[in-house]
């Protein structure tokens, strides 16, 4: 079964090729079966290969399979080959899983959108489909990618997938083109990922020259027997590889391009940028984590950058208007999370991180969709309300997926998660006090917010007229992201609550496991569980209390001079846009403009010598044919002359 | 010496038909030209291969006259489109393509 | 021998500056014919006598067939005679032949500076010549042959929709 492997993500790429070169003869159901059917295929591949691999799991701990050399020149030899270990299995899982629910949703979320005209003039039937067309070409084109990413043998084909991802990333923020706003924020996404990126590729380079191999086992065994730990080289090759890391994942300081790219729409937020590119992030640091154990002070800085974000990205969330950039924040928080228990070693607990936040951030965001489609597209939370009785099913998946965001104890799989990181945060060999208390707090943001949307959403009056209900393709992947984000707990039950560590033991081959320091200055296990979990449930009830409609007490606080500016900073995120526009933006477009005349002279002359050129090379072509035999004559007298003296 | 004579004997010819093609101005004078550059040419390899008592030569001939007839059917083609279309054989006339 | 290659040779020449010069079109053509014919002959002399008749056969009989036929066709009555005269000023004749004359002059001296041969002409049979055509040539035959059935289509194609093309 695990030569199957090559099919997960051959599937949707072939999804892609037919969508884009034979799509315009498709009617959209065509359409919808070949973008959807193309990822459930994947996934039910995927769950065969699983299977396959759990089977031989003791003995066999990674699979390779080489399809191809794909660049092989002196010295270098690089080959499309996919490497399925714990890790990716875990990685397919939720990118087929999560990517399939959501290509479902978008079957009738995208419909519903093309009647707002935005995309494309309409077509003979009155709808567009050429929209919808390209929307799936694009999707299945990511799954593609991602799938690329995460089970791709060597760096440069990792790279690739990488690229990929992000080029569909800025397709998809920009699906909606036709307004300008939303080819900016695409760019604006495109670019700023591209400085972590070109930081990731150098490291590339770093690691070809020392090596001279990109694959990805080799890089590790080989770094780990001639880099000394803390050695010079290691520590820049971590850092280029942070740098990536961070870009992607929108990490500080590279955070900026995430809440603009709510622009797209919003499945693609759902998957793009919340359940699965924003953590290639998380997968390339757990990825290479032997690099980043060699590099103890970049391997700091991951845990510093974790809980630094996930402040900030907190704080921010807390102001916001739109629903979609509360969300966003929220995503860069979590996120923060994973790179937090990165940070510290606990591989495992960031992946689990992962698999609960792609369930639950991927629900949140579909769910907020369903509420953005009945609203006629509004998005702005101080517009709505009272929706609780409308959409009973929005309303109870929304309210899931905010409970396993805020991490609501026993029940829902956030807890879980979120629990398992801030217990590493202290107790790891790398974490300490200070780590756990920023995670804490955290937490305790991460209820206030999350609750705050529930409140203002669902409750109190009706300010936007509500119209529709989701149909099944809209509800079903609801429903299945709610009961995955309220049971996917149990893959991993801490020591105090049943103590069963699957999710771990499974990793456990791919990745290596923390041993709890015993320490007399960590607390119990139990006692820490009990702080975040009661800090959680202050979050909640301090949004209760504040913005539940019967309170204005929040009104007070958030009117006076203090209050105003604290907010207005938070909702800009904490101003790093204009910080950047002041140091990045500005400069540049000076320079452009100053250097304008002197290159584009340069560039302008080049084009007008060429097309003079053109113009007397185009004289020649007179239209007169015994000009032209003149002309073979007098080339054929040139050509003996030259061979006769 | 024969050789040597033929072959200056088809290189004379070979001018002439040029000095034909581009003297002329109706087509069919052209073509005419042309046939007479052929036959230059033709006579070239006739005498190459009778100097090295080879073959190859004729095999070339052979080639050639292939050529012409197939070259010669099509542009009495075009030249009786071009005389339908334009109602005269003067090459100076049909410039249309000029770039 | 050699007399008689030189006087055909002359007669080559002349008819061809006649091919060129002429201001009938059938004149012409049947000065083109003559000078054909001396080429056959010129091949004969230099041993080559199935090329010589393939050379009467083909380019005298067929081709030029076809040349008349059209020139039927396209009805080069005295008219078109006084419009050659027209277009034929002494001008005209200048740039060309300076072109060919220093064309000949260059390929005369590559011919002459090369070692002049003495050794004589030698006859080569059909046999031979059809040997090597479907020996080493073969490929060449195949090619023409796809080159003739373009050529065919071609004509069918350029010749038929004359009536309807007409304005």
């Amino acid at each position: 079964m695990l030569k199957l492997l090559w099919l997960i993500p051959a599937l949707p790429m072939a999804g892609f090729l037919l969508l884009a070169l034979l799509g315009d003869r498709f009617t959209r159901r065509h359409v919808a079966w070949v973008g959807v059917g193309s990822v459930g295929a994947a996934a039910m591949i995927n769950g065969l290969v699983a299977v396959g691999f759990v089977r031989v799991l003791p003995d066999v701990t990674s699979y390779t399979q080489t399809l191809w050399t794909w660049v092989e020149t002196s010295g270098m030899a690089t080959g499309i080959a996919f490497h399925l270990d714990a890790l990716s299995v875990v990685m397919t899982l939720v990118i087929t899983g999560v990517g399939f629910l959501i290509h479902l949703y978008s079957t009738e979320y995208i419909i519903d959108t093309g009647k707002a005209g935005v995309s494309a003039p309409a077509g003979p039937e009155g709808d567009n489909d050429e929209g919808y067309r390209r929307f799936f070409a694009y999707m299945n084109l990511f799954v593609a990618s991602m799938l690329t990413l995460v089970l791709a043998d060597n760096l440069l084909l990792l790279y690739l997938g990488w690229e990929g991802v992000g080029i569909c990333s800025y397709l998809l923020i920009g699906f909606w083109y036709r307004e300008p706003e939303n080819g900016a924020a695409a760019q604006k996404a495109f670019i700023v990922t591209r400085i972590g990126d070109t930081g990731f590729a150098i490291g590339l380079f770093a690691l070809f020259a020392s090596f001279k191999t990109l694959s990805i086992q080799q890089v590790q065994t080989l770094a780990a027997e001639s880099w000394p730990v803390g050695s010079g080289i290691a520590i820049a090759v971590a850092a280029l590889l942070l740098a990536g890391a961070v870009g992607k994942s929108a990490q500080l300081p590279l955070q900026v391009w995430l809440p603009d790219a709510m622009a797209g729409p919003t499945p693609v937020s759902a998957l793009i940028h919340a359940a699965t590119m924003v953590t290639a992030g998380v997968y390339l640091i757990a990825r290479m984590h032997v690099l980043f154990s060699l590099a103890p002070p970049v391997h700091d800085a991951v845990a510093v950058i974790g809980v630094l974000t996930l402040l900030l990205a907190g704080c921010s969330a807390l102001v916001q208007r739109d629903i979609k950039r509360v969300l966003a924040y929220s995503t860069i928080s979590q996120i923060g999370y994973m790179f937090l228990a990165l940070g510290v070693g606990a591989w495992s607990a960031a992946l689990f991180h992962f698999v609960t936040h792609a369930c639950f951030k991927a629900l949140l965001f579909l769910a907020a969709g369903a509420v953005i489609l009945s609203l006629h597209h509004e998005q702005n939370i101080f517009r709505m309300g009272g929706l609780r009785r409308h959409s009973p099913v929005t309303f109870w998946t929304f309210l899931i997926g905010a409970s396993a965001l805020a991490g609501m104890p026993l029940i829902t799989a956030g807890f879980y998660s979120k629990d398992w990181i801030l217990w590493e945060a202290w107790s790891a060999p790398l974490g300490g006090p200070w780590l756990w208390a920023g995670g804490a707090l955290g937490a305790l943001l991460t209820g206030l917010y999350s609750f705050r949307l529930v409140f203002r959403v669902f409750f109190g009056d009706v300010r936007t007229k509500p119209h529709g209900h989701p149909g099944p393709a809209m509800s079903i992947p609801l429903i299945v992201l709610a009961l995955l984000s309220l049971g996917a707990g149990v893959l991993e039950l801490p020591r105090t609550l049943g103590d069963s560590p699957l999710f771990s033991q499974f990793l456990s081959s791919a990745l290596p496991q923390l041993e709890p320091t015993v320490d007399s200055l960590v607390p119990s296990e139990g006692v820490l569980q009990l702080a975040v979990t009661l800090l959680s449930l202050l979050g909640i009830g301090l949004a209760a209390a504040f913005f539940l409609p019967a309170r204005g007490a929040v009104e007070h606080v958030a009117n006076t001079a203090w209050g105003r500016a604290l907010r207005m900073f938070w909702l800009e995120g904490w101003g790093f846009d204009r910080l950047y526009e002041v140091l990045a933006v500005r400069p540049w477009r000076r320079l452009t403009r100053d250097a304008e005349d002197a290159i584009d002279a340069w560039y302008d002359g080049l084009a007008e010598s060429l097309r003079r050129f053109h113009v007397s090379l185009s004289r020649t072509q007179n239209g007169n044919l015994r000009w032209y035999a003149a002309t073979v004559g007098l080339g054929a007298l040139v050509l003996v002359g030259f061979f006769a003296f | 010496m024969l050789a040597t004579h033929a072959l200056v004997l088809a290189m004379l010819l070979f001018g002439l038909g040029l000095i034909g093609l581009l003297v002329r101005r109706n087509v069919l004078y052209m073509l005419l030209s042309i046939e007479v550059m052929l036959n230059g040419a033709s006579l070239a390899f006739i005498a190459a291969g009778s100097r090295w008592a080879q073959p190859d030569g004729q095999v070339m001939f052979l080639f050639i006259l292939t050529l012409a007839a197939a070259e010669v059917s099509v542009a009495l083609g075009i030249v009786l489109q071009v005389y339908y279309r334009f109602r005269t054989l003067d090459a100076d006339a049909f410039s249309l393509m000029k770039g | 021998m050699e007399l008689l290659f030189y006087i055909t040779a002359g007669v080559a020449v002349l008819s061809t500056v006649r091919v060129i010069t002429h201001l009938h079109a059938v004149h012409a053509l049947l000065y083109l014919v003559v000078s054909l014919m001396a080429l056959a002959l010129i091949f004969y002399i230099l041993g080559a006598p199935f090329a010589a008749a393939l050379e009467i056969i083909i380019y005298a009989g067929a081709i030029m067939v076809l040349f008349i036929f059209v020139v039927m066709l396209l009805n080069q009555g005295p008219l078109t005679v006084e419009q050659e005269r027209r277009w034929l000023t002494p001008r005209m004749w200048l740039g060309p032949s300076l072109l060919a004359l220093l064309l000949l002059g260059e390929v005369v001296f590559i011919i002459v500076a090369a070692d002049t041969f003495t050794v004589e002409t030698v006859g080569i049979q059909p046999k031979q010549v059809g040997l090597s055509l479907y020996g080493p040539y073969l490929i060449g035959v195949e090619l023409a042959s796809m080159l003739l059935l373009p050529g065919l289509i071609g004509a069918y194609h350029m010749g038929r929709r004359l009536s309807k093309e007409e304005p």
